[in-house]
């Protein structure tokens, strides 16, 4: 037996990681990580609540969140390869017009 | 016994993935931290009996979407991360505060810590019992997300494609 909290403890450090990751990192690749970070914290906390409450909804939901990041990994790594395309550099320093 | 020690260390495993995230100046570094923190993510799954969320967490997030992730830094040739100041509010307001806001949750969540335990296995997530709720209960959420994996993709294709009017100005210009 584990306690329940000992999951969210460990999904709240995932996500914390994932947010300073956003917030220190210069590569846009690697900010796109950290979002993908931060979702996977999110869902262990949902199947650990799926688990204590004995309901399969969370995991399902667990389902729709990857479907989403699926989707948003192709269309932002798809405006990654336009961004270099225009700008050629991947620092989110130097990207600082939404017109080029 | 034998749950708290592969939670344990899976945990740490896990964690370990993130903070070596957060040092790595390559991105293809990060990318393979980012795969370990996903498969010791998909044991812990497994630890609650999520057998089919551990299974799609392998197959598509540590197979298809972290191959796109490889795939795009390889394609762009990304090298070490170039150090620029960044942000100063940043690091001034957000790093303590998401910091202060972790240490205040996870001591939160330790004091209260008897609100009930998991044991290994708790709820047996058998793709069967999660179809029957997906196609039953949640249709409608699940074709909406046919519609938006069908907008990724064309968007992705639009996105991508080397557009003529880029060509045009780049051989004016």
């Amino acid at each position: 037996m584990v306690q329940l909290s000992y999951y969210l403890v460990l999904s709240g450090i995932l996500f914390a990681c994932g947010v300073v990751g956003f917030l220190i990192k210069r590569n846009i690749i690697t900010i796109f990580m950290s979002i993908e970070l931060m979702l996977n914290g999110v869902n262990l906390s949902f199947v650990a609540f799926a688990a204590h409450w004995q309901k399969l909804s969370g995991q399902v939901f667990v389902f729709f969140v990857m479907v989403v990041a699926a989707a948003e990994a192709a269309v932002g790594l798809a405006i990654i390869i336009a961004l270099f395309r225009t700008r050629e550099t991947l620092n989110i320093d130097q990207v600082n017009l939404l017109k080029l | 016994m034998l749950h708290l020690i592969l939670f344990s260390v899976f945990g740490l495993v896990c964690v370990a993935g993130a903070v070596n995230l957060l040092l790595q100046r390559h991105p293809i570094n990060s990318a393979l931290s980012l795969v370990v923190v996903m498969g010791s993510l998909a044991v812990e799954f497994l630890l609650l009996g999520a057998e089919f969320v551990a299974a799609i967490q392998v197959i598509v997030y540590a197979g298809a979407v972290m191959v796109l992730f490889v795939f795009v830094i390889m394609l762009l040739n990304a090298g070490e991360e170039e150090q620029t100041r960044g942000s100063r509010v940043a690091w001034l307001l957000g790093i303590p505060a998401v910091l202060a806001s972790m240490i205040i949750v996870c001591w939160a969540l330790i004091t209260h810590s008897n609100v009930g335990s998991v044991a290994i296995g708790a709820l047996p997530g058998h793709p069967a019992d999660i179809a029957q709720l997906l196609f039953h209960q949640f249709l409608l959420p699940f074709e909406v997300t046919s519609i938006l994996v069908l907008i990724a993709i064309m968007g992705a294709v639009v996105l991508a494609a080397r557009s003529e009017t880029v060509e045009r100005s780049k051989r004016e210009g």
